[in-house]
Formats: C-alpha cells, sequence, structure tokens
C-alpha cells in the first residue's frame, strides 16, 4: 500500500512538485536572509572590534570616559608591564596596544610649499614587529591597494580615498601636524608606504596607519598608548568568556592608586567589550530586537504560506479522497496517508532549501556583497563588503518552519475527512 | 441461497433541512433485495435515489428507520465497520466513473485488493480476470485520460468487481456515455450478473438502463410508488 500511495505522490505533480517548490523557496530564503541578517550584523560589530573596540579594551579609567574623543593626555603609560601582566593572565587572548589620533596632514610640492592638506584621523599599530597581531587583525596586507607594507620607521599607509583626495602616491612624503600628549604642538614627516582600502567607506576617506612607536614619538607618548585591544584567537566575539575576563580584571584594579595623590585612581586601567562602550550597547540591544523582528514577521509569513499550501492542496484532492473512502479505505487512513505525504514533502523541501539557503549563504559568506558604490557619501563606519554569516540556527530556522507548517497546513484541512458525513465527502466527485 | 435478503430496509427515511421547511427523501421506504437481482431505482432528480443508494453502501447514515445490508444495520456501524462493509463486499460505480487519474488501468483496479491486503501474485491474477471481464486487458498500462468515456466506465466496473462483491451499486452509470456505449457497459453488467451472481443496485433516470433491468422501483418525491419486475429478459439477452 505505501509503494502504491508513494507512487502516486510521485507522479502527481500538483501534489509532490509544487508543494516541494513552495517549501523548498521559503526555506531557502529564510535560511538565506537569516544569514545574510546575521553576517550584516557581525560585520558592523566585527569591523567596529578591529578598528575601535577589539574584543576587549583597556584603557585607564579616565581615558576611558572620555574614549569617544581619543584623549592621549589621559592614555596609557608604562605599557610593558601592563602588556605583560595581560598576556601572562589571559595567554588565549591577542593582546596589542594602540593609539588613535588626529591632525592634518600636509603635502609638499617639490619646493617644500603646501600642495595639498587635509584632516586625517589617525590609527598607530605595531606595523614593525615580526609577531604583531595586527596584521591578522587590520588584513593590512590583502588591503593594500598601491605600494607596499610599512617596513621601516618614518612609514605610513594612507586610506586609498584620502591618497586620491591628496593626489598622493606611495613615495611621497607628507608632513603630519598634530599636537602632543602634553599640548605642544607636533610637526613629523613621514613617508608613504602604499595606500590601503579599509573596506568602509569612512575611513578610506580619512585615515592614517602609522607604526606605534612613530606616533608615540610624535606624540611625546613613549611606552604609552591610547589603548591595549585584546582580540579572541578566532577572531569571534564571545560576550559571555568578554564578560567574565573584563569582570575579573576590573575587580583586581577596582583599587589601584592614581598618578595623583587628589585623584581616585583615574589612571587605573579597567577593561570593556564592544557592548560597555560608546553607547554600543543601546545599538546592538535594538539591532538585535530588530533582526529578530523581521526574521520573526519573515519566519511566520513563510509558514503562513506554507500553511495555505498544505490546505489547498488537501481540499483539492477531497474527491479522491472520497473515491478512496467509497472503495473502501478508512478515513484514518486516508488522513495518515496525507499526513505522511506532507511530513514527506516537508522534509524534502526543508532539507533541500536548508542545504541550498546554507550554501548560498557560504558562498555570501566567503565573498561577500561589495556595496561601497552605494556608500561613497557615507560618513559611518559600515563595512564596503557585506557578508552573510552562517550560525547554528541558520540550520534550523528555515527547517522547522519548513516541516511542521506544511504538516501543520495538511493536518487542519484533513479533519474535514472526519467532519464531513461521508456521503457529503463522496459528493466532490460530481463537483 | 439465492433467495436470501442481502439489502432490507424498513420505514426508512433522511431528512435534509431547506433552511425553514425540510425534505424527506427518501421516505420511509421499506425495501427488501435479494441476491442476484438486477435492480434500478428509478425517478426523477430530488427523489432520494443517491441518497439510498448512499445509505444502502454505508456512506449515508438515516435519519429514521433501519437499513440492513448483509446482516447489517448501518447506523450502528462504527466508520471502520462502514469501511470494513465496503472493503469486502460492496462495489462502487459512478457516475464521472472517478479513476484515481495519476494511476494506470492496472493500479485503479488493482487499488481494492491493496487495500484489502490480497498477497500480490493472486492480485496480478485478479486484476487481470478483472479487466479480462471488461475488455480491457490489452490497456492496462493506460492512464485514465488516454480512456474513451467507455473504457473508463468499464475500468470503473473492472474495479468495483475485482474484489468479488456481493453488492454493486451503480450511480447513474451511463449519464455521460453515448447510447453505444452505454449498451456496451449494461451488457457487461448484465453478465456479469448472471455468471458471478453479483447484486446490482443502481440509481438512474436513463431509459437506456431501464430497459436491462430485472426489477425496477420507481420513487417519487421520496416514497416508493411502483416495485415492477420484470418476466422479459433482459435487453441484452434478446
Amino acid at each position: 500500500m505505501i509503494p502504491f500511495l508513494f507512487k502516486g505522490l510521485l507522479r502527481d505533480r500538483s501534489r509532490s512538485l509544487f508543494p516541494f517548490l513552495t517549501v523548498f523557496a521559503g526555506v531557502v530564503l529564510t535560511v538565506f536572509l537569516h544569514a545574510w541578517l546575521n553576517g550584516v550584523l557581525s560585520s558592523l560589530l566585527e569591523s567596529t572590534a578591529h578598528y575601535s573596540t577589539g574584543h576587549i579594551r583597556v584603557m585607564t579609567k579616565a581615558y576611558a570616559k572620555e574614549a569617544d574623543q581619543n584623549p592621549n593626555d589621559l592614555g596609557l603609560l608604562g605599557i610593558d608591564t601592563l602588556m605583560t601582566e595581560l598576556r601572562r593572565l589571559y595567554p588565549d587572548l591577542l593582546w596589542t596596544p594602540r593609539i588613535k589620533f588626529g591632525g592634518l596632514l600636509d603635502i609638499p610640492d617639490e619646493k617644500g610649499e603646501t600642495r595639498a592638506q587635509a584632516p586625517v584621523s589617525g590609527m598607530a599599530v605595531d606595523l614593525l614587529s615580526p609577531d604583531s597581531p595586527e596584521w591578522r587583525i587590520l588584513n593590512i596586507e590583502n588591503a593594500i591597494v598601491q605600494g607596499r607594507v610599512p617596513r621601516n620607521r618614518g612609514e605610513i599607509l594612507a586610506g586609498v580615498d584620502l591618497a586620491a583626495r591628496l593626489g598622493i602616491q606611495p613615495g611621497d612624503t607628507a608632513t603630519f601636524i598634530s599636537s602632543t600628549m602634553y599640548g605642544s604642538m607636533s610637526v613629523m614627516n613621514f613617508v608613504i608606504a602604499g595606500t590601503v582600502r579599509f573596506g568602509i567607506a569612512a575611513m578610506d576617506k580619512a585615515t592614517v596607519i602609522a607604526d606605534l612607536a612613530d606616533i608615540q614619538q610624535a606624540l611625546d607618548m613613549q611606552g604609552g598608548a591610547g589603548e591595549i585591544l585584546g582580540f579572541f584567537a578566532d577572531d569571534l566575539y564571545h560576550e559571555d568568556r568578554a564578560n567574565a575576563v573584563t569582570a575579573v580584571f576590573n575587580a583586581c584594579h577596582r583599587n589601584d592608586p592614581g598618578d595623583s595623590p587628589r585623584d581616585t585612581g583615574a589612571f587605573s586601567p579597567v577593561m570593556g567589550t564592544p557592548r560597555t562602550q560608546s553607547g554600543l550597547s543601546d545599538y546592538l540591544d535594538y539591532v538585535d530586537v530588530f533582526s529578530g523582528v523581521i526574521m520573526g514577521v519573515f519566519v511566520v509569513a513563510m509558514s503562513i504560506v506554507l500553511w495555505n499550501a498544505g490546505l489547498t492542496g488537501s481540499l483539492r484532492r477531497y474527491g479522491e479522497f472520497g473515491v478512496r473512502l467509497a472503495i473502501g479505505e478508512e478515513k484514518e487512513h486516508v488522513y495518515v496517508s496525507l499526513q505522511a505525504e506532507s511530513l514527506m514533502i516537508g522534509f524534502a523541501g526543508a532539507v533541500a532549501g536548508t542545504a541550498t539557503g546554507l550554501a548560498a549563504a557560504a558562498y555570501t559568506q566567503a565573498h561577500g556583497f561589495d556595496i561601497g558604490s552605494v556608500l561613497k557619501e557615507s560618513t559611518m563606519m559600515l563595512p564596503n563588503i557585506i557578508r552573510a554569516r552562517i550560525s547554528p540556527f541558520s540550520y534550523v530556522i528555515g527547517f522547522l518552519p519548513g516541516l511542521l507548517a506544511t504538516f501543520l497546513g495538511t493536518t487542519i484541512s484533513g479533519i474535514g475527512i472526519y467532519r464531513r458525513q461521508t456521503s457529503e465527502l463522496f459528493k466532490e466527485l460530481e463537483t | 441461497m439465492q433467495n436470501s435478503a442481502l439489502i432490507k430496509t424498513e420505514n426508512l427515511e433522511k431528512t435534509y433541512s431547506l433552511g425553514l421547511t425540510s425534505l424527506k427523501a427518501p421516505d420511509d421506504v421499506t425495501l427488501t433485495v435479494t441476491r442476484g437481482e438486477f435492480l434500478g431505482l428509478v425517478g426523477p432528480s430530488g427523489s432520494g435515489k443517491t441518497t439510498l443508494l448512499n445509505i444502502i453502501g454505508s456512506l449515508d447514515a438515516p435519519t429514521s428507520g433501519t437499513a440492513e445490508v448483509l446482516g447489517r444495520r448501518i447506523d450502528s456501524l462504527s466508520q471502520k465497520e462502514a469501511a470494513g462493509l465496503r472493503n469486502g463486499h460492496i462495489g462502487f460505480i459512478f457516475q464521472t466513473f472517478n479513476l484515481l487519474p495519476v494511476y494506470t488501468v492496472y493500479e485503479n483496479v488493482e487499488f481494492p485488493l491493496l487495500l484489502q491486503g490480497v498477497e500480490s501474485s493472486r492480485r496480478r491474477q485478479l486484476v487481470e480476470e478483472a479487466l479480462e471481464w471488461v475488455g480491457l486487458a490489452d490497456r492496462a498500462d493506460s492512464r485514465p485520460v488516454q480512456l474513451s468515456g467507455g473504457q473508463g466506465q468499464r475500468v470503473a466496473i473492472a474495479r468495483a468487481i475485482v474484489k468479488k462483491p456481493e453488492i454493486v451499486l451503480a450511480d447513474e452509470p451511463t449519464a455521460n456515455l453515448d447510447a453505444a456505449n452505454s449498451h456496451h457497459i449494461m451488457r457487461t453488467m448484465v453478465q456479469l450478473n448472471e455468471e458471478l451472481g453479483t447484486t446490482f443496485v443502481f440509481a438512474t433516470h436513463d431509459e437506456k438502463v431501464i430497459g436491462y433491468l430485472k426489477r425496477k422501483i420507481t420513487l417519487i418525491d421520496g416514497r416508493i410508488s411502483k416495485d415492477e419486475r420484470s418476466d422479459q429478459p433482459p435487453l441484452a439477452v434478446r
């Protein structure tokens, strides 16, 4: 009997192929949309982590209060000791010091007169140590557009759009004008080693990367840094672990004395996570809720479509059920066979849909979509390449509605088989 | 055995609600059908022939009165028991054939035997035999859409008789057929009735069918107005 029913299922495309395609399409869209939203949100967080907050950020308490303004005069001093402590206590994290700075970049002509000039924001990172993690974190080598990576002191990288705006090429000289951490004027010449594409429009337009030691010298911050960033070795942000590390570290340094007898430990170190910095917490909560609502609405809408497909698919077959009942098949058997069919179709569609959705998401995760042209005028720190990101939830978010909604629609419509008088169902034959 | 009652109804009524009024059809029908009869319920539309056929076939239940088929009270059967009765003892032939379109002729005829759990080789034998009976052995692999109307109805007859039921209920079996096919179908059924002893009960108002009946029960407004037996042989034999 089962092979007989299965044969009918395969032959009748309106019972097999079309419902399969409906489930398949719904599940593909759900899985891909979920991975896509997940990827967009992760991209925002990862970009912010790589360029700004790290997975964990160590600053002075005073610096942390004004962190948006990069107050280097409140930065960490004697970072070697702190780095040693961090590496000893948390060896599973990569620790790297950074200085964020701002100033004016002046491009002289051959006579030494200003040819072009622009305000820049800068990031000083360890470029010259052979074991520096920054190469991997910032993906500098792959981001080079022209020229090469800095190999010597006094060399910097400029954002590709900034370089174009100022008309500078690798090998050109640029003068950086700023102020030291003590407030006096600072002027230092650099050589443009290359241009880079950060993948973030706002940074491509206005950012330079310099070696940490050069900027320490330029800003009179020898042995100091604005902050020390920590990154998990797998480069993924693990909020629970970050919170745990932060809580323990902050508890240990709660009562550190400050540098001045009048302060209350303002220059003692404090750790923060992306969620606790710069109002990112509210933003991430908002994004979580918003994406949850989007996915919820989509999954419900898809479930209704699939439920409806199951419903109409069964209603359309009342005539066939009438024949089967008249021949002597039991109502229960008709009903169960209907449910079994819907489970088979739902399962096949959900498996194929999940596999295809994941494949599409995996491709987009690997290659991404370049939305840089859309962000030409943007000053937001948005990544140019948006990638999907597959999470364990991606495996079930489409599968379960695909399987259950079809089954539920069929189950509900099939109740009519029980509720109707057999002769009424039988009358469907004449319609 | 030949004269034993297969179907017995007493004061059978089925009431339909029509807004503020109600309609009874059948209305107070008392009837006995014995084994081997070739019987027709005739009358105009709305006279209750199809409802009576449905009650006899355990597809419907009476509002009052009793209907007994093969010694079993229809109104007291559970759904499972009713399905068992249909499956084991009753074959249906419909006005619109109602073959399952995705299955071949062979598979359509095989279906009732699958429900009965008949073993594969026996199934094959019975299906081939039934198709031989209706003269469609060479169309076993065809799909219903590839058949003419007459062929389609003959497949429906093969499906009804393949399990060798005691009773075949046929509701307007020739309504969608031309005259030549109608006579062909009726001759086939007369032959089955005579050679297999199968009891046939028709609901019809088609004169072509009426000409073959050995017994004609006329229903008017739900009530039996005439119950006539024909001494003459049916048309097929004449």
